[in-house]
């Protein structure tokens, strides 16, 4: 089995394509810097990650595949599941060596595979568009916790600054510790030292806003107002609003 | 802010809940947003009732009291319930704190008629106009029009507001006027060619002048409440494909009678909303909208209600078994369409997918195709031949009817996308 090493960038993944073409070997396994080696395995290739080498390759596949394909790539890759890359591997390997686009070959398991992650990476996306809430801290600027299960939030990015363009917000993804921070012009990533007072995804009341409170019991009260007693369905509420993201959203608390 | 505005906040969501009154619409239970045909790009949902209902704007009552006296309607004059009234400063407030917060995609308005219908709208248009104006809002905004509104307020809410309605509620005008002695046709369907002028004269405009303002860009939607009176689904459904052929009409929909105000003679004494008539009468709608049908093929004087067993496009497919089995490999996106347990997306996947290769039945079933139900409708070369042809449409009928028991069914699908496969 052909096996090769790197980095477990997106760059470096790239750098793996790029190493393959010029070795014409192609890896069954991609694997990182120090997972062991499977049995019956040769001497794994180890791929150095380096940007002039990802660029081409990704030019080459911005040749071959839409935009929205390649937007699509990017999906596979914030999964984050197992195996991904791997899969990732694949679908480029049979797109750069194919005559026309592969991205309709629906019959092929791969390309079938990636539509499938991709859609649900979206739908992760589309999640956090529509269930973030922001409280408001004592400074007016509006802080929201997260915790996707993919790493959606760099493709909510667009979204969020341009809805809430006139308000400074922080959003913070507790699970991957780190988040955007936008200051009325862009939305910079941001990592913080301390940010334990923030995981449980509740400001201190010492920092809230005065009316903070008041609008959340609001909201709570107004979603409970709404509510018909004669069509009671919590199993339908659930799957249009998984219970993983309640534990931050007021009218569920 | 304080606790007072939470308790009128109370007041009036409950007011508005019923989606007969004039707070109604079915804009809370449409389509998922992103899926095929959502021609309605604000339409994320921000959270989910226990009906499971989408809640996507701040729907909201100016004031529930009311001159008037619907006898479908909570809020009728002659109801002794909970009254309050907001003011417009209030209500600007609530909406633009809960949009920052990322509660809610917009604002959707909607009065009970005080004093005369353009009184009520003037404080209404008020409300949309600081919005916009004063406020620099940019969120959605859709208003309900007052039935009888005259063409002054309507033309000044169409400024500001995306969407307007005016709900027929009852199809037949002799049933609308028996429940809703206020009302009549003319007081519905004036501004709501007002509208419609307004779209028109807009569009003319920016033919002419690029940045001239627009008009309601998310045009109009109306509701009719199916239950409550005695018309036919072809009643219904004739009248809802003569809305849509107005260019600013955008959707209809149908609201299964709530029996709220028990004890009114005039209306049926319900145990059941009839949720599974009004699951079928949108996805009646449905294929009236994307795929290409005209009302009369689905419903017509022999045959003048929808078949609350199965879905219409089934039951229209075992009216028609003369036109299948239709070649999957070969036909026209249009065909596909027409076949049982395909839906838009997997038509759009079919004829994208063809040219790789010819597409086989375990193809199909990845791409979202219902086979259950379009085998009997379709060739693709290495199924068994038993279609609609060799087994009769009524031994179809029942193999598909049977399993499905249509209350279940409603109860899966009651408010969730009625999307006909
Ligand atoms: S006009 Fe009729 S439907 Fe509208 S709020 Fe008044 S009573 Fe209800």
């Amino acid at each position: 089995m052909i096996v090769f090493r790197y980095d477990k960038t997106f760059e470096g993944l790239l750098t793996t394509l790029f190493d393959a073409y010029t070795r014409r070997t192609f890896p069954e396994r991609l694997l990182s810097e120090n997972e062991p080696l499977p049995m019956f395995s040769e001497k794994a290739h180890r791929v150095i990650t380096e940007s002039y080498k990802s660029l081409r390759v990704w030019a080459a596949l911005e040749k071959k595949l839409s935009r929205a394909v390649c937007g699509m790539l990017m999906h596979v890759w914030l999964s984050e599941l197992p195996g991904s890359d791997e899969l990732l591997f694949r679908y480029m390997h049979k797109a750069l060596d194919a005559p026309s686009s592969i991205a309709t070959h629906f019959a092929d398991k791969d390309v079938m595979e990636v539509k499938k992650i991709a859609g649900k990476v979206s739908k992760e996306r589309e999640h956090l568009m529509q269930f973030v809430r922001f409280q408001q801290a004592a400074d007016g600027t509006f802080f929201a916790p997260v915790s996707p299960i993919y790493n959606a939030l760099p493709l909510t990015m667009p979204y969020f600054t341009q809805r809430f363009a006139d308000q400074k917000w922080l959003i913070y993804d507790t699970r991957r510790r780190y988040g955007y921070y936008y200051d009325l012009k862009t939305a910079e990533e941001v990592t913080l030292n301390t940010d334990e007072h923030l995981l449980d995804g509740k400001l201190d009341d010492a920092w809230m806003t005065q009316d903070e409170k008041l609008f959340q019991s609001m909201w709570k009260e107004y979603t409970l107002a709404l509510t018909i007693r004669e069509r009671i369905n919590p199993k339908l509420q659930r799957q249009h609003m998984p219970r993983r993201f309640w534990k931050f959203m007021p009218e569920k608390n | 802010m304080n606790e007072q505005v939470q308790e009128k906040l109370k007041v009036l969501a409950a007011s508005a809940k019923y989606d007969v009154s004039c707070a109604s619409s079915g804009i809370t239970r449409r389509n998922r947003p992103g899926s095929v045909g959502s021609a309605e790009g604000w339409g994320i949902c921000h959270s989910f009732t226990e009906n499971g209902r989408c809640v996507s704007l701040l729907k909201i009552m100016l004031t529930n009291h009311c001159i008037y006296d619907c006898a479908y309607c909570i809020n009728r004059r002659s109801n002794d319930i909970k009254r309050a009234t907001l003011t417009v400063g209030e209500l600007i407030d609530l909406t633009l704190e809960f949009y920052r917060r990322n509660y809610i995609e917009g604002l959707f308005l909607s009065s009970g008629v005080v004093r005369d219908p353009d009184y009520t709208m003037e404080r209404m248009v008020r409300v949309v106009k600081d919005l916009r104006t004063e406020h620099r809002y940019n969120g959605y905004i859709h208003m309900k029009s007052i039935p009888g509104a005259s063409r002054e307020w309507v033309d000044e809410a169409g400024r500001y507001a995306d969407r307007l309605s005016v709900n027929i509620e009852i199809p037949k005008e002799q049933n609308l006027k028996f429940l809703a002695p206020e009302k009549n046709y003319q007081s519905i369907f004036q501004p709501m060619f007002y509208i419609q002028q307004g779209v028109s004269a807009s569009n003319e405009e920016r033919k002419r002048f690029r940045y001239a303002p627009r008009f309601v860009p998310a045009g109009q939607s109306t509701q009719m409440i199916v239950g409550a009176t005695n018309e036919s689904d072809n009643d219904i459904l004739r009248l809802s494909s003569a809305l849509y052929q107005r260019s600013s009409m955008k959707r209809v929909y149908y609201s299964g009678y709530i029996p709220i105000n028990t004890g009114d003679a005039r209306l049926p004494a319900l145990k059941q909303p009839p949720l599974v008539r009004e699951n079928r009468l949108y996805q009646a709608d449905w294929l009236m909208r994307f795929y290409g049908f005209q009302a009369s093929e689905i419903v017509d004087d022999a045959f003048p209600n929808l078949d609350l067993e199965i879905d219409p496009k089934l039951s229209w497919a075992l009216r028609h078994p003369e036109l299948f089995p239709i070649d999957i490999n070969k036909a026209e996106q249009s065909l596909l369409l027409r076949v049982p347990g395909i839906g838009v997306k997997s038509a759009l996947l079919i004829v994208a997918s063809r040219h790789h290769g010819r597409i086989t039945a375990s193809t199909l079933a990845k791409m979202g195709v219902v086979m259950k139900k379009a085998r009997y409708f379709i060739t693709c070369g290495e199924l068994p031949i038993l279609t609609v042809n060799e087994l009769h449409p009524d031994c179809i009928r029942r193999a598909l009817a049977g399993k499905t028991n249509p209350k279940k069914e409603a109860d899966r699908r009651q408010l969730s996308i009625p999307f006909p496969d």
